[in-house]
């Protein structure tokens, strides 16, 4: 065994031993490319130096996980799935009096506050709930704030058009030089906290779960468990939509979903006919 | 001899026409995985998996989230995501920052693949504007494997081929039907 691998598996270990948090069950290439991104950013040359500012110095961990949970992403990232969530998710949660949303793993909110524009065209956001969960506090304070670079959000407006947005994107956001700031109304039914999916548990009865791109990190065992928690957490016909490119073939637990568009990932508790499983 | 078991090809700008005139090259007998990383620009890679299947001796696929590195295909990178492979012989992806402004990124396919397959990995960097996949090929070497890169006079675009060979070194350096046939050469049971 190298060297190195030894090493990655001394910081899982010293995280999980000195701070609780569990990442014996991401999948390693990512993680090691990570962690190598870790060694960089803080300049310590070696993992085992890391290990050892992640044993002895106080908070050294809270910036470990910034880097651990690099989150990127885009406001309608994927439009067709935005589209697919208005057309045929939303007619079947206007049937609820309260609805019930949880965005897992919200890295830096940019979906949350899409999906908030989208229920308030669709005239649900009144009486919507949107939980937003990520393990990463940093990330989570990015998110409620609602401010990202004006150049990261180039390609936003085309996304949300392309997505069916009905108004101009700009109408929920002001813009100051390098910056855009999202309407704080937008926030109103948006609940932000820390929910780590490798330990915690199941919170609230939803009628709809967007994951997108988290489970990819996660080994097929770590999947599987988060899908069962998913699967425990939504209502019989709920909804839960993944990134576009997920493969959940290898997890017993979605057993218990159906298609409802597979090509964008989204399925449904119970639904009609079993789930065609592609190779 | 080492036994080569895996193929990993990188290209960018020039790459859609230079996979065309090679793939269609390689052995149909060929027996080991081939895995393709090149930037498209374009937010779905069905397109490009389908005009390289028109020509190409084995059956081109979408690389697949989770599911093994098949022997005798062609996994092409899915377009926005890095393309890894495990070191259990299955691919994984990730939305990580872009590497060398390139997501998927040579580079991460290519180191990730040498800690894989170590010696037995063949890589090939071809055609490209840009300069990811030099370190990349650079881990491919530590790792003991073999480096390919096109022949910079060849290829329509020569910065990617030309880092390579400054940051990396090759074993050898080639133009497009070279690199066919010793690639059958070297992986030929």
């Amino acid at each position: 065994m190298d060297v190195e691998d030894i090493e990655i598996q001394l910081f899982v270990r010293a995280m999980q031993l000195r701070h609780g948090y569990d990442f014996s069950d991401y999948a390693p290439a990512s993680l090691k490319r990570r962690v190598q991104q870790l060694v960089r950013t803080h300049d310590t040359g070696t993992i085992s130096e890391l290990n050892r500012r992640v044993l002895h110095e106080a908070g050294f961990q809270s910036r470990v996980i910034e880097g651990l949970s690099v989150p990127v992403s885009e406001m309608f990232r994927d439009p067709a799935v935005f589209r697919a969530l208005r057309d045929k998710v939303f007619p079947v949660l206007a049937s609820y009096p309260e609805i019930n949303i949880w965005q897992a793993g919200c890295a830096h909110g940019q979906e949350v506050y899409s999906l908030a524009i989208l229920l308030e065209e669709a005239g649900l956001y009144e009486r919507s709930r949107i939980y937003a969960t990520d393990f990463n506090d940093a990330a989570l304070a990015v998110a409620a704030e609602g401010i990202y670079a004006t150049r990261e959000a180039r390609d936003w407006s085309r996304n949300y058009m392309e997505a069916g947005g009905s108004h101009s994107l700009s109408d929920y956001y002001s813009a100051r030089y390098d910056f855009i700031k999202l309407d704080q109304r937008l926030r109103r039914n948006v609940t932000f906290f820390n929910h780590n999916l490798v330990t915690d548990d199941v919170f609230c009865e939803a009628h709809l779960i967007l994951c997108r791109n988290v489970l990819i990190y996660f080994s097929n065992t770590l999947q599987d468990r988060t899908l069962g928690l998913f699967r425990q957490s939504l209502v019989r016909g709920g909804f839960l939509c993944l990134g576009t490119r997920e493969n959940i073939d290898f997890s017993p637990s979605a057993s218990e979903f159906t298609d409802v568009d597979h090509a964008l990932r989204i399925y449904q508790v119970g639904g009609a006919g079993a789930r065609q499983l592609n190779k | 001899m080492i036994p080569h078991k895996a193929i990993v090809i990188g290209c960018s700008a020039g790459g859609l026409n230079a996979l065309q005139v090679l793939l269609p090259l390689l052995d149909p007998r060929l027996a080991v995985p081939v895995v393709i990383c090149c930037h498209t620009g374009s937010a779905d890679v069905s397109l490009l998996v389908e005009l390289l299947a028109r020509h190409a001796t084995l059956p081109v696929v979408e690389a697949n989230e989770r599911a093994p590195v098949d022997p005798g295909v062609i996994h092409v990178a899915p377009s926005g995501y890095h393309l890894l492979v495990e070191e259990n012989f299955h691919f994984s992806l990730s939305v990580d920052a872009r590497v060398a402004y390139a997501r998927p990124s040579i580079d991460v396919l290519f180191e990730t693949a040498a800690d894989a397959w170590r010696e037995h990995l063949v890589a090939v960097l071809m055609t490209g504007a840009n300069s990811d996949g030099a370190h990349g090929l650079a881990a491919v070497r530590r790792a003991g494997g073999f480096a390919i890169v096109q022949d910079p006079r060849s290829a329509e675009a020569d910065v990617m081929p030309l880092a390579g060979l400054s940051i990396a070194g090759a074993d050898a350096c080639l133009e497009l039907s070279a690199i066919a046939s010793l690639l059958n050469e070297l992986c030929l049971p």
